[in-house]
Formats: structure tokens, C-alpha cells, sequence
């Protein structure tokens, strides 16, 4: 398995000076790709703009989306965008999907919120057929367009998965929710005589740190995740604040299958950056090329 | 904080006494309805599991309702003339009486306002409350009044259950099954006091009308059960209190809270008696809620604590009540299961106790069950066995490893692997690597191996690499596979027989599924001209003629096949290929005589199967992959799929494959581990006729409880090591 890590693009008073640094920071070792998150309505970036800003500055790490919500962007102008980011970084990009799970986000786009499964589908089908044919350009690096991923926990998740897809990538919890997941993916897999195995993607939080870093932590994520109501807490509960319990949650995604794990950071400050390498360097875990 | 309970069962009693015992400063009220001692039902049961919470909850409770328990370890199942038992499963029970005089004392002693016989028609007569925590029962008049914020939904059951005691002291959990003239009856019983017993009497809508239940009064329903009963109660009288016949209602709500009332028990959510008790879930509600309660002085933190605790758990204990409920519902398609596959099929129906399960609770129990399959499997082996031989098998293995005779194939276990077939050739001509991956799986120690989809013609390959048996030079190739796995391992060999007819023409599945090919297309097939995606080639709607050649290929395959020295012969009429594209009405849209009813969109397909059944020799047998599901609306479904199943056997078919899905571009099955397997059951049981299953199983312990719960005969198995395996360049 290998580890990266997510970009601070979506926590308030993230300015671009820490990102870029952070970018470069994480190129170097040993994390293996930067990944970002996609939000509409909040103080966040868009995602493929800032992959793309980071994409000059770094080499080596995959550029990763876990996940932007495709129903969202019309699907001539994503292909182009995604087949351009693809072009320009060399082939790093990996394009993890969704429908989302906000409402207004699709409101604010002035996006029809119904049928948006099927309309993830058509765009997945659309990609297909734009990157191939080269129908519009560039010309992506890797023939058919960059590697595909989705999201999504409904049963449909699975099935476009393994219809257009290489993988799944998990929204997160803990290894033992991923693992059921994972288990719907391989079925799918196998039952639709895909040879080889699915690429299983995953990611968590972590706030590293004293006691103020850490709330800082948990009041961000009650917030990025207030639209879920009572279930933010759930989601804050998860946040790993100590190097062992990061060191666990990588040996728990390891054991249950994950092949990359993306660790997001919860606050905006390069310390965090800085501690989560000393943890990853103390487990032995590197980039592999 | 000034609290009003209403409604005084077990969940409104117990939750005012953890309440208050954690802030006696808090004023708690509870209103009941009915006097003190009035109460229905019997007795009521826990497991284990639920007792240490209440331990932790309050010790002084605990240790009184311990002190009335009546515990066991067995669950007894009368079935047929036989009584079997299984061990090991500790649960424990009180008379619904005792519990609510342990409570009630409870709470006064802690000084809690108890008043009975109150009625409340209207909560809004408690608004002076600061918190109104509503266990008022199914019936809940607080739900009732806020059900657009709270939004209940019930569901009623199909079966119809009386609830009644028995004074009469049973040893154990026990299961009665009884079939007379009227139908099928099932009984639910346990002891719960040194006299009497619980006794939940369940029967399906048929049955109840066939016996006139529907008419009768207390007494007659009464008498009805004791005569059903007879052999079973011996001296014994069943008792009623007020018992009637009811269907029962599965209640679940999606807000628990609202304002400053609170829901919990009954009033939020039920699960099939079949499963546990209600009250079980209602007192380990009222411990959530006090220690939210407790952590949390905001009123609405606390209650979504509460909330977020107890509704997942809620969640996932129905929905394994929900699938015992339905076991009991259509419990009659399991009646034609022997005693022992029929016990294990019982005791696993939750799908949260596993073989290994069972067999670590009670060893005698595991190897009864084993002991039965070697039987079974030796008894397949001699025509006239002498049944002095039942007994002889003492030492065996566990189902998994049994033996099963399809015809004259002896599969020497329950295993197959099917790799993967994606590049298996070339213009049609098995690859080496292919190859190799046959052989690997053969060595593993698998007891059947398939090739995957092999095209009985150029045209109706799925990829250009997809592996074929069109030509006479593609059978040596077969064979070598074949004679390899025959000479230098213990497992059979099956072919499976598949053309693509609307799927074919695409890419290789590395990038995704029906892909088109960008040239050298070939033309597609299809029952009715509609293509299987908008970007796939549009097929021709088959006429006679293209038929008769369809039929000729797969003779002409499967008389090759037999060349090659294949073992079972598999055709594939699912998946959405060119047979499938017949049966499904989503796909045959034909007004000849090969469309309309499900009898004449099976006409061509089994056409097609006399046709190889014809010409395969009589002593191998044929296997043939169906839709047990197309997971699209007004697509075939399990009902079909049994219908289905039901000719193909008539016409010569030995074992069916099940599977679901990818009929048409829209088909989204819910995958998972296991997601075939309940398919498989009902095609097995309600058709009759040995099945074979797929769905990411990974191990010994998935395979034998599919097997020894007769829900299939042969598992196809993924296990996560076959990827290193098939990787493995060649077999030495």
C-alpha cells in the first residue's frame, strides 16, 4: 500500500503560499500523490485548479481527486480540463468520481439534483468516448484518458465502478468499513470477468499535535461536515490525533487491502505536514515509482 | 429538569430509573395507562451479550432480574418425526410480569412519580415538561401525533402469529414445525419460570384461512393449537391472555427525536419475535439515552447522541430480523430439506452465524452435520446401500470436502475456480498463459475447474481475444489443458459454451466492460435489434436461418468439447449474451413464436439445450448459467428465474449456476459478499434442483455453511491468493 497525503485546499485561511509549499514538501518523500477534495459551497479551492496549480511545481506524486463530483461540470468542458491536467503533468492524474452528498452544492451550479447517478454514468460513458476518439483534445498521456475512480457508497456505486472504471475509492471510517466496501468491489469485479483485481483507494483525517491543534481539528471537520447534521460528530470522532493511532489506521487499511491511502490534514499549517513524514518514515513506508 | 415517561413498559420504567439514578435531581414522572399488574405477553429473552450492559447500567436491577431468570444453552428443532439440538447458544428469559415489578420497585425506591391508570389522549397535555420521553408502545400516541417530523413507517408481515403460554417446562429454545391438512404451522417456545412456558404460534395467510382461524374466537383459536399440538404438549394446556391472531408490524422511524420529546421501544421500532425480543432493544435504548442524557447538558446534543448511538445498531438487528422474518414467512420452500440440512438452514438464516460458529458452540452438533454430508455423498456412490452403513461414518470431513456426483462426473469437492478469461487466445486459439492458469487452478485443489466463456463461433465472441472451440485446431490445444488436469490432478473440467450475441465486438475488459472495438467489427445478433448500450453496434434481430446456425455451432462445439475430453458441459443463458437476449422481456421485444410469454422467449434457448443435451454423452452432465435477477424494472426476477430453472431441469439440465444482473446496461445488483447466495437458495429448494454459486466467496467457512444450509452444491471461489496463483507463469 502507499500513502499520500490530501492537500489543505479545502480548510478556511489555507493560503496559496502553504499549499504550493506543502506541494513541494510532499514531493520530495515519501508520500505518494496529492489528493484533493471537491466542495462547492464553502471557503475551499476548486479542485482541479488547484491540482493544476501544484501540478508545475511538483514531479513525482500521483495528482489525485477522492472525489470531485463529475454531475456537477458539464461533461465536455471536464474531459478537457481532466485530459489537460493529464497532458500537463505528465500522466499523474487520477480522477476519482461522485454524485456528491450536498444539495446545495448541485443548487448553487444550477445543476438538476435528481437522476444524478445516471447522469455520473452518461459522463463516465461520455469520457470514454471524448479521450479515445480524441474528439476534442489534447491528447491525454496515457491512451484512453487518465485512471478512473469511484466513490459513492449506494449499491449503483459498484456497478459503475466495474462497468467504467479501474476502482473504488472509500469516503472513509474505520479499515473495518472499508473492508465491506472493498468486498462489494471485488464482487463486482469477479462477477463481471474483469481480469486482475480493482484499485482500492481510501483516505482518513489527522490533526498531529498539542491539544489546541487537535481541537482545531475536530472544529473543522464539524463544520466541513455540518450538513450531515448530527453525523459530523461521527465523522470527527474518526480523527486521528496521536502517531499511534495513524500508524494503526495505515496497518488497518494495509491488512484489509487498500492499495493508497490518502491521510487529509485538518488544519492549515505546515507542522502537520512535517509530523505525518516522521510517522510514515518511523512505519518504513515509501513511494514506490 | 422536569421529565414525563409515558407509557410504563420495560423501556419507560427502565429509562426513568437510569435517569434519575444518574441526577436524583432530576423530576421524573411516569404515566401509565393500564394498573400496575396488567400486562400481556409472557415471557421475554435475552442474550448474553445484553446482560452485561444492564450489569453496567445498574447492578442492583440486574441482580434481581438474574435472580428470576430461567437460563438455557440449547435450541431444540422438532422437524418432521425428528427432534434435533444444538448447543451452546446461552440466552436466558423472564416472565414479562417479573421484569415490570423489578422496575416498578426500582423506580420508587429511587423516588420516581409512578402513576397508573392515567390515560393521556393528547401529549400536548404535558407540554409543561422540559423533556417527554415517549415509550408509549407500538401504538404510540406522541409518533402518532408528530409523525410528519418523526416519519414512521410500518410494514406488515405476511404470516400470522398468536401469542400464548403453555404450562409446561421446556429444557431448551424450541422450534416447532408442523405440517396437517390445513398447511404449515411453526412454533417459537421457551420456558420462562419454573411452570410456564412461552408459546408463539406463526402460519402463513393460506394456512390461517384454511383452518378457519380467521373466524375463530380465543377459545377456538385455543383448542385449534392444543390439538395441532397434542404430541408435542402431552399434558400440558396452552393458556391465552386475551391472544389473538395478528400479522406483525415492523415498525421503523427515521427522526427519533423532535423538539423536546423522545422516542424509544416500541414506539420507534420493532423486530420479528423470531430474532429477539423488543424488549431487549427497548431497555438497551433507555441505557443509551440516560447516558447521553448524562454526558451532555444540552437537551438536543444529548438527544442526537442518543439518536446516532442507537439507530445503526437498530438498523443492521432489523435488517437480520427482517431476513429471519422472511425465512419464516416462505418457510415452505425449505420443507423438502432432510432434518439436518434443514436445522443448519434454520439456525443460520440471520447470516450472522456461520458453520464455524456453530461448530465452536457445540462440536457434537458440527459433526452430526458433517457426519450427514459424508453419508450423503458415499450414498451417491451405491445404488442399494444397506442403511446399516448410515452409521458407519465416523470420522469425516466437513462439507466443503464431500463429494458430489453430477451424472457419471465425480466432483471430488464442493471448490471450482474460474479464472478469469479476458485474453485467453488468439483468433479463437487458447494462449499459453491461459492455459496455464486452467492447470494452476486444477492443482490447487479445487474439485472443479471452468474455463470462463469459450465462443462456439467467431461471431459470437464477446473480444478478439476471447477463447473459442469453432474449429477443429482449437480442440487440441483443449485437450492438452484437459488430459494435464485428468492425469496430474484430482479435479474435473468444465467448458462453458457462450455466445456474446449483442455483447460482442468489444475490447478487451482491462478498461471497462462492452467497450466497442474501434475496427475490424464483426455483426451482432440479438433476439430483438436493440443494442446493449447507446455505444455499442446495433444487432440484427435473428431470423430462422441465423438460428438453425446458432444451433449448429453449439452442437458442432459441444461434440468438440467432448473430443477435448471436458468433463460438464456449461451453457450461458445470462449475463445479457445472445441466449439471455431470448428469455429477458427486456431484450426480446419478438412477436413471433420466440416472444411474448416466458415459455415462448425459452423456446429458442432450449432449442438450443436439447439440441447439445442430444449430442453431449448421456453419462456427462450439463450445467446452464441463468438470471436469477435482471436488477432492472419489469426484468426478470427469482420467480422467473425458478420457472426457468424448473424447465431446464424437465429438460435434461443437471445443475443450474446463478447469477443476476448485467442484462442490460441499466442492471445495478447490490454486491457484497454472499450476493448470490439467497438466489440460489430459492432456485435450489423451490425448483429442486442442485445449484452452483459465485459472489466473492473467500473461505472454507462461506462454502460450508452455503452447502451444509442446502442454499447451493458447488461454490465458485475467489480467494485473494488466486491472483499470485494465475500469475504464476507456467505449471511445472
Amino acid at each position: 500500500m502507499q500513502v499520500g497525503v490530501g492537500l489543505p485546499g479545502t480548510i478556511p485561511g489555507a493560503h496559496g503560499e502553504l499549499i504550493f509549499e506543502w506541494a513541494c514538501r510532499a514531493d520530495e518523500a515519501p508520500f505518494s500523490c496529492l489528493g484533493v477534495l471537491d466542495r462547492q459551497v464553502y471557503d475551499s479551492y476548486d479542485p482541479l485548479i488547484t491540482l493544476s496549480a501544484v501540478a508545475g511545481i511538483t514531479r513525482h506524486v500521483k495528482l489525485a481527486t477522492t472525489i470531485i463530483i463529475g454531475p456537477l461540470r458539464n461533461n465536455a468542458l471536464l474531459a478537457k480540463a481532466a485530459a489537460s491536467l493529464d497532458a500537463l503533468s505528465g500522466g499523474r492524474l487520477v480522477l476519482g468520481l461522485a454524485v456528491g452528498a450536498r444539495k446545495d452544492d448541485y443548487d448553487a451550479s444550477g445543476v438538476e439534483y435528481r437522476d444524478r447517478g445516471k447522469r455520473l454514468s452518461e459522463q463516465l460513458s461520455s469520457f470514454r468516448s471524448i479521450w479515445e476518439d480524441n474528439l476534442i483534445g489534447p491528447e491525454t498521456n496515457h491512451q484512453g484518458g487518465p485512471k478512473l475512480l469511484i466513490g459513492g457508497l449506494s449499491d449503483q456505486s459498484y456497478a459503475r465502478m466495474v462497468r467504467y472504471t479501474d476502482g473504488y475509492v472509500h469516503g472513509g471510517g474505520p479499515p473495518r468499513a472499508f473492508s465491506r466496501a472493498a468486498d462489494k468491489a471485488f464482487a463486482a469485479w469477479s462477477d463481471a470477468g474483469r481480469p486482475g483485481k480493482p484499485q482500492l483507494w481510501a483516505q482518513g483525517y489527522f490533526a498531529l499535535g498539542d491539544t489546541n491543534a487537535i481541537n482545531a481539528g475536530y472544529r473543522y471537520l464539524k463544520d466541513y461536515y455540518a450538513f450531515t447534521g448530527p453525523f459530523a460528530e461521527r465523522i470527527a470522532s474518526g480523527l486521528l490525533t496521536s502517531p499511534q493511532s495513524v500508524a494503526q489506521f495505515i496497518r488497518g487499511y494495509q491488512d484489509a487491502g487498500c492499495d493508497e491511502l490518502v491521510l487529509f490534514p485538518t488544519l492549515p499549517d505546515m507542522t502537520q505536514l512535517d509530523r505525518l513524514a516522521e510517522i510514515l518514515h518511523a512505519q518504513d513506508i515509501r513511494r514506490t515509482e | 429538569m422536569k421529565i414525563v415517561v409515558l407509557g410504563g413498559g420495560p423501556a419507560g420504567l427502565y429509562s426513568a430509573l437510569l435517569i434519575k439514578k444518574a441526577n436524583p435531581v432530576h423530576d421524573i414522572t411516569i404515566i401509565e395507562r393500564n394498573a400496575p399488574d396488567v400486562t400481556y405477553g409472557w415471557g421475554v429473552v435475552f442474550s448474553d451479550r445484553t446482560l452485561a450492559s444492564f450489569q453496567r447500567a445498574d447492578n442492583k436491577s440486574y441482580e434481581q432480574i438474574t435472580n428470576h431468570f430461567v437460563i438455557w444453552d440449547n435450541i431444540d428443532i422438532h422437524y418432521r418425526d425428528q427432534k434435533l439440538s444444538c448447543g451452546g447458544h446461552v440466552i436466558s428469559s423472564i416472565s414479562r410480569k417479573s421484569l415490570l415489578n423489578i422496575l416498578q420497585n426500582r423506580c420508587r425506591e429511587l423516588g420516581i412519580d409512578l402513576q397508573f391508570r392515567r390515560e393521556i389522549n393528547d401529549s400536548a397535555e404535558l407540554r409543561d415538561y422540559d423533556l417527554l420521553i415517549a415509550a408509549d408502545g407500538l401504538n404510540s400516541i406522541v409518533r402518532k401525533k408528530y409523525e410528519s417530523n418523526f416519519k414512521p413507517g410500518i410494514e406488515y408481515g405476511k404470516a400470522r402469529y398468536i401469542w400464548l403460554g403453555a404450562d409446561k417446562v421446556l429444557d431448551a429454545f424450541t422450534f416447532i414445525f408442523r405440517e396437517n391438512e390445513h398447511g404449515l404451522f411453526q412454533v417459537h417456545s421457551y420456558p420462562f419460570n419454573a411452570t410456564t412456558s412461552t408459546f408463539i404460534i406463526e402460519c402463513d395467510e393460506a394456512s390461517w384461512l384454511n383452518a378457519g382461524l380467521d373466524k375463530a374466537d380465543e377459545s377456538q383459536s385455543l383448542a385449534y393449537c392444543q390439538h395441532l399440538l397434542a404430541d408435542n404438549l402431552g399434558e400440558a394446556r396452552l393458556l391465552s391472555n386475551n391472544s389473538r391472531w395478528i400479522s406483525f408490524p415492523m415498525l421503523k422511524t427515521q427522526h427519533w427525536h423532535h423538539e423536546n420529546i423522545v422516542l424509544l421501544g416500541d414506539a420507534i421500532h420493532t423486530a420479528h419475535f423470531s430474532i429477539g425480543s423488543g424488549t431487549k432493544l427497548a431497555m438497551e435504548d433507555a441505557i443509551a439515552l440516560s447516558s447521553a442524557l448524562e454526558q451532555h447538558a444540552d437537551l438536543e446534543t444529548a438527544l442526537n447522541a442518543y439518536e446516532l448511538e442507537r439507530k445503526p445498531v437498530v438498523e443492521i438487528f432489523q435488517k437480520a430480523a427482517r431476513e429471519s422474518q422472511t425465512y419464516f414467512e416462505t418457510l415452505k420452500r425449505h420443507m423438502t430439506l432432510e432434518p439436518v440440512p434443514f436445522t443448519f438452514n434454520l439456525l443460520t438464516r440471520s447470516g450472522r452465524i456461520t458453520y464455524d460458529d456453530l461448530r465452536s458452540r457445540d462440536q457434537r452438533f458440527g459433526d452430526l452435520v458433517d457426519r450427514w454430508y459424508a453419508n450423503k455423498a458415499i450414498s451417491q456412490f451405491s445404488i442399494d446401500r444397506p442403511s446399516t452403513m448410515q452409521t458407519q461414518i465416523v470420522f469425516s470431513p466437513p462439507p466443503v470436502f464431500t463429494a458430489l456426483k453430477l451424472r457419471n462426473v465425480h466432483l471430488p469437492n464442493r471448490i471450482v475456480l474460474s479464472p478469469c478469461s479476458n485474453c485467453a487466445a488468439h483468433n479463437g486459439r487458447l494462449v499459453e498463459s491461459f492455459a496455464n492458469q486452467l492447470k494452476n487452478a486444477a492443482r490447487s485443489g479445487t474439485g472443479l475447474v471452468e474455463t470462463g466463456q469459450v465462443a462456439v463461433s467467431d461471431l459470437g465472441r464477446i473480444t478478439p481475444d476471447c477463447a473459442g472451440i469453432y474449429q477443429s485446431e482449437h480442440v487440441g490445444a483443449w485437450k492438452q489443458v484437459v488430459d494435464y488436469i485428468h492425469n496430474y490432478t484430482s479435479s474435473m473440467v468444465a467448458i462453458q459454451l457462450n455466445h456474446a450475441g449483442r455483447r460482442g465486438s468489444t475490447r478487451s475488459r482491462v478498461d471497462g466492460l462492452d467497450i466497442p472495438l474501434q475496427e475490424d467489427n464483426w455483426p451482432l445478433f440479438s433476439a430483438s435489434s436493440i443494442p446493449y448500450s447507446p455505444s455499442n453496434q446495433l444487432p440484427k434481430e435473428m431470423n430462422q436461418a441465423d438460428m438453425d446456425n446458432v444451433r449448429n455451432d453449439f452442437v458442432l462445439a459441444t461434440k468438440r468439447a467432448h473430443e477435448a475430453g471436458f468433463d460438464l458441459l456449461h451453457l450461458n443463458f445470462a449475463q445479457g449474451y445472445l441466449l439471455a437476449s431470448f428469455i429477458s422481456p427486456l431484450t426480446n421485444h419478438r412477436s413471433d413464436e420466440f416472444g411474448g410469454d416466458l415459455q415462448y422467449r425459452m423456446r429458442f434457448p432450449l432449442a438450443i439445450f436439447d439440441a447439445v443435451r442430444e449430442t453431449w454423452p448421456l453419462e456427462k452432465p450439463i450445467a446452464v448459467t441463468i438470471s436469477a435477477d435482471d436488477c432492472v424494472k419489469d426484468g426478470l426476477n427469482v420467480n422467473d428465474a425458478i420457472e426457468i430453472a424448473k424447465m431446464l431441469k424437465n429438460h435434461g439440465c443437471d445443475i443450474i449456476a446463478v447469477t443476476i444482473g448485467q442484462t442490460t446496461i441499466d442492471s445495478e445488483p447490490a454486491y457484497g459478499k454472499g450476493f448470490l447466495t439467497p438466489f440460489s437458495d430459492r432456485i435450489r429448494n423451490e425448483a429442486g434442483t442442485p445449484t452452483m454459486v459465485r459472489g466473492y466467496l473467500t473461505t472454507n467457512d462461506e462454502v460450508n455453511t452455503i452447502i451444509a444450509a442446502g442454499r447451493a452444491d458447488l461454490c465458485i471461489m475467489d480467494p485473494p491468493q488466486l491472483h499470485d496463483l494465475y500469475e504464476a507463469t507456467s505449471a511445472t
